[in-house]
């Protein structure tokens, strides 16, 4: 009889094991569906897994793995302190659009005035945008006690409509032929959020991404709040006697996560994306959740984690290209990931004991 | 123009719209009284909208469609029970999870089967009752998942509140250990709870597919899933209330496709929102309400169990 | 899958090697892509896009090498995938949908030797990039007519996609056809906000229906409208749209608009072939064959069928144009005089309803 027994504390073997194990496992049984569809499962894993970092084109996709991580890591960091303390801000993807209009808006208005000024100035906007779209969940959840869930979830809908809406509308070009979507960023210097070094895939969002995660370093490690998050998680009762507020610590995590969220949002529209269309919304929102998780809550990992996210996208655009594997297999492909990471995360806080338990005595 | 719209009309549109999340949001409300938080209704009503429509397709009945559905649903939140309740996962990000792989695993397998067109489902022809000038309109020439539907609503109430095993399922949403104590087989029960909440998802997801458009695209759930959950709060997870949560909801978005095509010039946008804000705003008047909402929530949701021996 | 490789890195081969004078001078084998914005399987726009593709391989056999990729997202992932294509050796790459119009033009300035093809766009920032639509505003005064004739209630509906001027061109024609063929007629815009997206086309169509509109055309591509219409039971009739949608033939589908992107591939394909291509800004409709009118059924009475017909061949001579004079704006102000036709400027950037539509388009 195999039996589950809870560790007295988490095995750290085991954190640093489960992704691995998770995406090996992954590998195999992406390779088994790939296999079901009629590809050949060794090549269709190479072409996501190891084409993009060193095949004959790496040298451009290398690059564009950067482009795409960083808006998942951005967004995954905030999203994994307030997963840590319990607080589940699922509206990450909501967020993200209005500090996307927010900043695009500041810098549409401005246009065409060029000044340095001009993108620090969309950038606060980003981030103001999205802080707001997460505090209304944030309030809600503090003064009436409504599950932030539900409240950020419904929001994102809402944020898509007014998304739409300032598509057709306000944010429209009037130079653009009565076609949906503002002026596109890369014709405005002053509000482009260029690559620094040409070919790099490094922008201000990848640079906003890396001091993010070193923050959430900081914080969780030296700072109280990181103590009183840590605390939250793990026991919401031990964390009252330790005099953790629980309505400070949701305003601050929800906060911050809606703003890095926005932050990322004003990055893409400005730099990759280009421009406030109605199909902007690209679901980072969402699988920055699975990057938070499969980076195990921690600022490292989800650093790392981004950046696998980021090449199983890559890799899966390719492999579509190069084997017509459908879209739909990289989907069911990464929610696979998420699925197994799940699944070994309980070697980490179990153990597995063999025969009956002893009677106590 | 607004009196061009007809209520006998509007409310049997409604009344068509709503099924689909009235079904998942029962079903989502029976594993949540059990004390389960399953996030992944999005993703089990598709895989039930998929299965349901492969299998109608290739036997050339809707019925085998919607058994089909059922039973995939099923699958999926043993799926869900697996992880959470045998290997003690977070409910939530597997959930998530849930959802992320139905929408693929969907995607998937319906491959080719777009543009395609299903069996038809019959719909109830009472004769001469059919035929009456407001309730026949209304109320007796839907099809018959409408009917299976409120039927649902009244057999979940009835276990609920008048059956033991329902008295059962709502002791272990309220302790768990309590109930294991008293011999209650809590991860059984919710196992079970789990597995008609999918099956009900899966009808949901199959309803859409089979009969609200009829046809199959990816993605074509568009959210439904997740207003089912949000159904399942502003009902205080109490079965009429589901009811009256899903028709609101269902309304709404009725309601503003018919203000267009009578002409009223709402704008689109705001009019496509309203059905979203309206539960943001019933969610909070109700948990405005502390004592009262603090008193429904099942007392054990979204708390793993692990007996402890 | 080897194979595919070694073609890829030759034909990049070939193209730098003949890269400079590329222009001027053929090749005895290319590789057209195609890039769609939804699944090929939509029997819808990208269905149709892709049955081009699939004729220009027919037409030239081995010299031709077709490669696609579909439900690529527009903004920064377009780009991506129009470089990744560009570097494994594409000579031709078609962008079926206007919300590429920057990726290709962006990725056309990185690539000056591959050809662009862009469809519903408008910039051409670079002479490597052309332009393509179809004319289908044609199509709907064919429809138009046949609903003015056909209507019983006199209530016509119209699902529009998104308020843009290639929608309102084609429900300004829907309309002035049925007008024309029925004083009585009044239309009802639903508009749904998507290309395609089959519930919520369902649910426009239903409370179209709802309001006593019996005849439906649709701008958006899923079959659902038609669905909704074959609930009536032959009371509401409809028109396919995009691709010919036969199984609903003979009711509710009596007639349809084919997009046919078939000839204009072909053509420009062949063009890359003997070195002839060139920019241009194509604007084709029934005369070119790129827009077709799917066979007329039995439902609808013979006279009506034969004016409809006549219209289209009327069309197809370049004797009649839809959108002659006169013509009035929904405020009343002229438009086109008597006998004057629209010029293409006026109705590429139209964004008004001609006299006689109620309600406003939404801003």
């Amino acid at each position: 009889m195999i039996r589950l027994e809870r560790r007295p504390t988490p095995s750290q073997l085991w954190t640093v094991l489960t992704p691995l194990l998770a995406v090996v496992a992954t590998m195999i049984a992406g390779g088994i569906l790939f296999a079901l569809l009629g590809k050949n499962p060794v090549e269709a894993i190479r072409t996501i897994f190891w084409d993009p970092l060193f095949g004959q084109y790496a040298s451009y996709s290398r690059p564009q793995l950067l482009v795409k991580a960083a808006p998942l890591i951005l967004i995954a960091t905030g999203l994994s302190l307030g997963f840590r303390a319990g607080i589940w801000n699922i509206g990450a993807e909501g967020q993200y659009i209005m500090g996307a209009i927010c900043g695009a808006a500041v810098g549409l208005a401005l246009y065409p005035l060029e000044s340095p000024i001009v993108f620090p100035l969309m950038v606060l906007a980003g981030a103001l945008g999205g802080w707001v779209w997460a505090m209304i969940p944030a309030i809600l959840k503090i003064r009436f006690g409504t599950s932030e869930i539900l409240v950020s979830l419904m929001l994102v809908y809402v944020a898509g409509h007014i998304l739409s809406a300032m598509s057709f509308g306000a944010l429209r070009n009037p130079e653009g032929m009565g076609f949906p979507g503002s002026r596109n960023f890369q014709k405005y210097p002053s509000g482009h959020n260029a690559e620094l070094i040409a070919n790099t895939g490094l922008h201000w969002g990848t640079l906003a991404a890396f001091a993010a995660v070193v923050a959430a370093y900081v914080l969780m490690q030296r700072h109280i709040l990181g103590l009183h998050i840590r605390v939250s998680g793990e026991s919401p009762r031990a964390a009252r006697f330790a005099g953790v507020n629980p309505a400070v610590l949701t305003a601050f995590c929800l906060g911050v996560s809606g703003a890095l969220a926005g932050l990322a949002g004003l990055f893409e529209v400005s730099g990759p994306s280009g421009q406030i269309s109605p199909d902007f919304a690209s679901n980072y929102g969402f699988t920055a959740i699975i990057v938070a998780f499969l980076g195990r809550l921690n600022p490292v990992g989800v650093l790392l984690a981004g950046l696998l996210m980021a090449l199983t996208y890559i890799g899966g655009e390719l492999a579509q290209m190069m084997l017509s594997l459908p879209a739909a297999a990289i989907q069911a492909f990464q929610g696979m990931l998420l699925f197994f990471l799940l699944a070994f995360d309980l070697m980490t806080h179990f153990r597995l004991r063999w025969g009956a338990p002893e009677a106590a005595r | 123009m607004i009196g061009s719209i007809d209520p006998v009309l509007l409310v049997a549109a409604l009344m068509v719209a709503s099924t689909p999340i009235l079904l998942a949001a029962t079903g989502e409300m029976i594993a949540e009284r059990a004390g389960v938080l399953n996030l992944g209704v999005e993703g089990m009503m598709i895989v039930g909208a998929i299965c349901g429509f492969i299998a109608a397709v290739l036997t050339g009945s809707a019925v085998a469609g919607f058994a089909a559905a059922a039973v995939a649903g099923a699958a999926m939140a043993a799926l869900f029970a697996l992880l959470t309740l045998g290997l003690q996962a977070n409910q939530v990000a597997t959930g998530l999870a849930l959802t992320l792989f139905g929408l693929g695993l969907s995607a998937l397998m319906g491959q080719g089967y777009t543009g395609v067109r299903p069996p038809e489902t019959p719909k109830l022809d009472l004769g001469p009752l059919s035929d009456l000038p407001v309730v026949g309109g209304m109320l007796l020439s839907h099809d018959w998942m409408v009917y299976a539907a409120l039927l649902l609503v009244a057999l979940t109430w009835l276990f609920l509140t008048r059956t033991r095993a329902g008295l059962i399922l709502r002791a272990v949403g309220e302790n768990h250990d309590a109930a294991h104590a008293l011999g209650y087989k809590v991860t059984r029960i919710r196992v079970a709870a789990l597995m008609f909440g999918g099956a009900c998802a899966g009808l949901g997801g199959a309803y859409l597919s089979l009969v609200r458009v009829p046809a199959w695209t990816e993605g074509m759930t568009a959210g439904a899933g997740w207003i089912a959950l949000a159904i399942v709060v502003f009902a205080s997870w109490r079965p009429w209330r589901v009811l009256l949560g899903a028709y609101l909801f269902g309304g709404v978005t009725v309601l503003q496709l018919n203000l267009q095509a009578a002409g009223v010039a709402i704008p689109v946008q705001y009019l496509s929102m309203a059905p979203y804000v309206v539960t943001i705003l019933v969610l909070v008047a109700i948990s405005a309400d502390r004592s009262r909402a603090a008193l429904d929530a099942p007392a054990m949701l979204g708390r793993n169990f692990h007996a402890a021996r | 899958m080897k194979r595919r490789h070694l073609l890829a890195t030759a034909a990049l081969g070939l193209g730098l090697a003949t890269g400079g004078a590329a222009f001027a001078q053929g090749m005895d084998k290319a590789k057209a892509c195609f890039v769609y914005v939804g699944p090929i399987g939509d029997l819808g726009w990208s269905y149709q896009h892709h049955q081009g593709a699939l004729a220009v391989k027919e037409a030239y056999g081995d010299r031709v090498e077709i490669a696609w990729q579909e439900s690529v997202p527009e903004g920064a992932d377009a780009e991506r995938v129009l470089t990744q294509m560009a570097l494994s050796g594409c000579n031709i790459i078609f962008t079926t949908s206007f919300g590429y119009m920057d990726a290709t033009n962006n990725v056309a300035a990185k690539f000056p030797d591959v050809k662009f093809e862009h469809a519903t766009g408008y910039k051409r920032e670079h002479p490597n990039v052309a332009i393509y639509n179809a004319r289908f505003y044609e199509g709907r005064a064919v429809q138009g007519h046949i609903a003015g004739r056909m209507t019983k209630s006199n209530k016509i509906g119209y699902i529009g996609s998104f308020p843009i001027p290639e929608v309102i061109m084609g429900i300004n024609s829907y309309y002035l056809h049925a007008k024309k063929a029925n004083p009585n007629v009044e239309l009802s815009v639903v508009w749904a906000f998507t290309w395609f997206d089959p519930a919520k086309e369902a649910d426009a169509a239903k409370a179209l229906i709802d309001q006593g509109v019996d005849v439906i055309a649709a701008h958006t591509d899923s079959t659902a409208p038609l669905a909704e219409a074959a609930k009536a039971g032959g009371a509401v009739i409809g028109f396919g749209q995009a691709s010919d949608m036969l199984d609903y033939a003979p009711s509710p589908r009596v007639s349809s608009i084919i997009d046919n992107w078939n000839p204009y591939y072909i053509k420009r394909v062949g063009q890359v072939l003997d070195g002839t291509w060139e920019t241009v800004d194509s604007w084709a409709g029934i005369p070119e064959g790129e827009v077709e009118i799917g066979a007329i059924t039995d439902a609808v009475p013979a006279d009506v069928k034969a004016e409809a017909e006549a219209m289209r061949d009327a069309i197809a001579a370049r004797a009649y144009h839809p959108f002659t004079g006169p013509i009035n704006k929904q405020d009343g102000s002229a438009w086109l005089a008597e006998g004057q036709v629209a010029p293409d400027g006026d109705l590429l950037g139209m964004m008004f309803y001609v006299e006689g539509i109620k309600g406003d388009i939404p801003q």
